[in-house]
């Protein structure tokens, strides 16, 4: 086994406009996600969502502190899923069903410093 | 038996290269697990049957030779190596066999599997770019090295060696897997390998950049690659497809220019020059591709290059039947590309102001834009309207867009013919 961290990235300003009820659907699609990893040869480890990037505050060098995220891009990382998968196609068949419907993710090799 | 002289020896050597490489090689990963320590291992199996060879005659089973030096080299070396090894990332395989135990050494060739397809799934992973996965099968199944495979892209040997490790490292970190996909997955995957054989056969056929009209040496590794996914796939109709496009394409190879290198377009081909036998294999493949529903795109490519290699002359050429084949296709495969064909067959089954209209509808395509055989349709087809001012511009701008030589001395020339009186 072997972790992959899938990094989330959607349009913020789509959620920010989202209609009510929109996020309500929404969290239920994770949790249907969420239940539905096992199922292809994966699990869980840990996940988080994240507020938004207009309460980022990032800090260069160790030093200068700056309001806003480190990065500015249109499609910001929102959240993340850590999962234990055999491989990379596992891996991406998890990814392929997370709810992204605002934007993607982007699946990364965890390094593993354990043996 | 015993004892051969160093020309017959290094024949077989390289014939056993080219034949057998990619067996060999693939049977080797499954013990490695480590694609650079099975390249070293098969290297030195070949350097070995150099000088062996010599001394014990070349073995009737040159392949299974190989195999078994080059796994014997690989155990070897994995043994002494067994400390450091477990902090490399090994390749994911779906069995825990290790591979052959040191009792193999004798009768068990028979038993060796045949892993290529492992292999070229591998290096045609979807999580590797279209150009990695074109280096790496060029690297891994057909054998050829780092500088060859540069030279194949008009890169450096250093820029190919950075992204062919590039690429074995991704392979091995991020655990894309040695194995025959699922057969849920398998067709998806052998599109990617189709791709990558296809856009190797087009950029020989047609070198985007050069001296000289077709690279040789690609359009064959391209042929022996399809061959090899026909032998592990028989029933798989993409592959008969593309195949039969791959043989009816090229069966016109020596008519494409004149002996001085000047580009002959199809109606000014000898026919009689066409390879018959090559004819005659492709429309019997394109007749077993175009029973898959829907056929793929490329046994509809191949069933109109076959009503051209089957017509016996330019002007007795049935485009009604390529442009209801292109409407097939453009329907299966909306690409820019294939519209443009289909608009070129437009402008023959129709005549050229139809096919202008059609190509007007693309004149926005974004994936057009810096394609140098748009301006170049467009070009025709204003000539064949007697439009001259507006064919020269065109084919201005379709020179602008192409480095090869016999493409541009042609474009030259039919800019010269639309120039002359004004």
């Amino acid at each position: 086994m072997s972790q992959y961290m899938i990094l989330i990235y959607e349009t913020e300003t789509s959620y920010a406009e989202a209609p009510s009820g929109l996020m309500e659907e929404i969290m239920r699609e994770h949790e249907a996600f969420a239940s539905g990893v096992p199922a292809l040869g994966a699990s869980m480890v840990s996940a988080a969502w994240l507020h938004p990037t207009t309460t980022a505050t990032s800090v260069r060098g160790g030093s200068e502190v700056t309001d806003g995220p480190f990065v500015e891009t249109k499609e910001a990382l929102g959240g993340y899923y850590l999962i234990d998968a055999p491989d990379l196609d596992t891996a991406l068949a998890v990814a392929k069903t997370v709810p992204a419907r605002f934007g993607g993710v982007e699946v990364r090799p965890v390094i593993d410093f354990g043996s | 038996m015993t004892g051969q002289d160093t020309s017959t020896v290094s024949a077989a050597v390289a014939d056993a290269h080219r034949r057998e490489w990619a067996f060999v090689l693939a049977a080797t990963v499954r013990v490695t697990r480590d694609l650079d320590l099975a390249e070293e291992c098969v290297q030195d199996a070949f350097a070995s049957a150099l000088t062996d060879w010599r001394r014990t005659g070349v073995p009737s089973r040159p392949g299974a030779w190989l195999t078994t030096a080059a796994r014997r080299r690989a155990l070897n070396v994995l043994r002494h190596r067994q400390v450091e090894s477990r902090y490399l990332p090994l390749l994911v395989e779906d069995e825990a066999e290790p591979g052959p135990d040191d009792t193999v050494d004798g009768g068990e060739a028979a038993s060796i599997p045949d892993d290529r397809l492992r292999l070229v799934v591998t290096c045609c992973h979807p999580a590797l770019d279209r150009a990695t996965q074109v280096a790496l099968t060029l690297r891994l199944l057909c054998g050829l090295s780092t500088a060859e495979v540069g030279r194949a892209f008009l890169v450096s040997e250093a820029a190919m060696a950075a992204r062919i490790t590039r690429a074995k490292k991704k392979i091995a970190v991020a655990r894309i897997p040695y194995r025959v996909p699922s057969t849920a997955d398998l067709p998806g995957r052998v599109d990617a390998v189709l791709l990558v054989v296809h856009s190797l056969f087009t950029t020989g056929h047609t070198a985007p950049a050069g001296d000289e009209l077709v690279r040789r040496d690609l359009v064959e590794r391209s042929f022996e690659l399809c061959r090899m996914l026909r032998q592990l796939l028989p029933h798989d109709p993409s592959v008969a497809g593309l195949l039969a496009l791959l043989l009816l394409t090229d069966a016109r190879r020596d008519t494409r220019t004149t002996p001085e290198g000047r580009l002959l377009l199809l109606e000014e081909q000898d026919r009689m020059r066409w390879d018959r036998a090559a004819i005659a294999e492709g429309v019997i493949l394109v007749r077993e591709a175009l029973g898959a529903r829907p056929p793929s795109r490329y046994a509809l490519q191949a069933a109109i290059a076959a009503v051209h290699a089957e017509s016996p002359s330019w002007q007795e050429t049935d485009w009604r039947e390529v442009l209801a084949l292109y409407d097939v296709l453009v329907e299966l495969w909306p690409s820019p590309v294939v519209a443009l064909n289909r608009a070129v067959a437009v402008g023959f089954a129709l005549g050229p102001a139809a096919g202008l209209a059609a190509l007007h509808a693309l004149s926005g395509e974004p994936q057009l834009a810096g394609y140098g055989y748009l301006p170049a349709a467009r070009a025709d087809l204003l000539r064949r309207l007697g439009r001259k001012r507006e064919a020269h511009l065109a084919y201005t701008e379709a020179l602008l867009l192409t480095d090869n030589t016999v493409e541009r001395a042609f474009l030259e020339n039919r800019l010269h013919m639309v120039s002359e009186d004004g």
